[in-house]
């Protein structure tokens, strides 16, 4: 199948980027849309042209490193028939001949640093400001000595599934982390190790989250929509009830 | 911007409640109206005095929440300061789309509303100082005035399907998928319950059954 790609092209986060035509022919069905952009790269550097720059690392759709945004939609869900990254998502779910565009995830804490490619350490910021649990070192303890519910477990691990691709800031027209903040909060939350810094935790990761430059979240659900996890909208519901009682706790 | 959006929930009952019993007849009408006005929580509170702290509680949230409202919207819009070339929404509802400019539009029909119920400084059809019964009467008589209430309740119910789910997720009520399909049929069965409530009144003024 041939494709016609529009591809958001920019050199740098200085200079500013604009959409570029380019025909990829004799893609086949079976590739992933990462594997075409690696045959129109091909392309290009045969030509003596600029490859396109796009982030990947897994190629399984576990890693969180790939993603853009597809025909305006994150990880191009609304080309696919289910939940999916960018590495997952294969030709065959576009038309012969489609035209596709292209683009970066786009918010102010993400700036591009080169074409496709977007620094997201923002997310990293937010998890060093208190997504993590304070352990004493030594040797791990004995799994069974700390039990948990099995219905909070799972739904720990529901949220702890997250890989941080940033689809949901990418969708969410308000531009809000919120999803990416509240699996975290949620994660650490449902489970006895999270208890401790459960409340100094969610005011710092919120904190970071509003410093950082994201929007605020207004419960559209685009988030949860295209997210390659299924993180579900809600966690940012339990970030609101610790946010919440954390007023009320030291 | 959830509690207060709550409490003007809670006020937008009220009132459709209090529109409805125009159906049973001017006196009532105006009995419960002039209730409203001086009696209400007499003799707790002086005669009269209830409806300026109402008009105050209901002023305050209509400012906090506008306020809320243009702090988030600066935040969004310096959150995505590059437009996406081509967008695709998966999820958003047209309601939930339309919540800042709708709130704008809200606002213009309720200073109309205000200018001619309240301060009655705009009169279709009737003259200042008539009682309250004959002057919704006498506005809902024209039809024109009834397609415009009709636009705005509808601007008013989708602010309100999309703004009671997103009020209850914000406190925290969202709590499962089955919590999140429960909040999205509230919202609908309430939006749709103030549709209805709200416009039946003048609808009924128009085809003369309440004359």
């Amino acid at each position: 199948m041939n494709i016609n790609l529009r591809v958001w092209r920019q050199p740098n986060a200085q200079t500013p980027g604009k959409m570029v035509s380019y025909r990829v022919e004799g893609v086949s069905e079976d590739m992933s849309f990462l594997e075409m952009l690696d045959l129109l790269n091909e392309d290009l550097t045969v030509k003596g042209e600029e490859p396109v720059a796009f982030d990947h690392d897994c190629r399984e759709g576990i890693c969180g490193m790939c993603g853009v945004v597809i025909n305006g939609a994150a990880h191009g869900r609304s080309a696919s028939p289910v939940p999916t990254t960018t590495c997952q998502l294969h030709m065959r779910s576009f038309a012969d001949e489609a035209t596709i565009d292209v683009e970066p995830w786009r918010a102010g804490a993400f700036p591009v640093i080169k074409d496709l490619v977007v620094d997201r350490t923002a997310f990293d910021r937010i998890i060093q400001a208190g997504g993590f649990i304070s352990v004493n070192a030594g040797s791990a303890p004995e799994a069974h000595s700390v039990p948990a519910p099995k219905a909070e477990a799972d739904r720990a691990f529901d949220a702890a599934t997250c890989i941080g691709c940033g689809a949901c800031v990418a969708a969410c027209p308000n531009g809000s982390g919120m999803l990416f903040t509240s699996a975290k909060i949620t994660h650490l939350a449902m489970l006895p190790q999270g208890q401790p810094e459960r409340y100094t935790r969610v005011r710092t990761m919120v904190a970071q989250h509003d410093d950082e430059g994201f929007g605020g979240c207004s419960n559209i659900g685009e988030c949860a929509a295209v997210c390659p996890k299924q993180i579900p909208l809600d966690t940012i519901s339990q970030l609101n009830r610790d946010l919440m009682k954390s007023l009320f706790k030291r | 911007m959830a509690i207060t959006g709550l409490v003007m929930i809670g006020f937008l009952l009220m009132h459709m409640y209090g529109n409805l019993k125009a159906f049973l007849g001017a006196e009532v009408f105006d009995h419960y109206a002039h209730w409203l006005k001086t009696d209400l929580l007499y003799p707790l509170l002086p005669q009269g005095w209830f409806i300026w702290i109402f008009r105050f509680v209901l002023l305050a949230c209509i400012a906090a929440h506008m306020y809320a409202a243009a702090v988030l919207t600066g935040r969004a819009h310096g959150a995505r300061s590059t437009k996406y070339v081509t967008t695709d929404r998966i999820q958003e509802t047209y309601a939930a789309r339309t919540m800042r400019w709708g709130g704008v539009i809200i606002v213009g029909f309720l200073v109309f509303h205000l200018l001619q119920f309240t301060v009655q400084a705009v009169t279709p059809g009737f003259t200042p100082g008539t009682s309250p019964y004959e002057m919704v009467v006498l506005s809902f008589q024209q039809w024109w005035l009834v397609l415009a209430y009709a636009i705005w309740i509808v601007a008013v119910c989708m602010h309100v399907r999309h703004g009671v789910w997103s009020a209850l997720t914000t406190l925290g009520a969202n709590t499962s998928p089955g919590a999140r399909r429960f909040l999205d049929g509230l919202a609908w069965v309430i939006a749709v319950v103030l549709f209805v409530g709200f416009m039946i009144m003048p609808v009924a003024v128009l085809l003369g059954w309440i004359n």
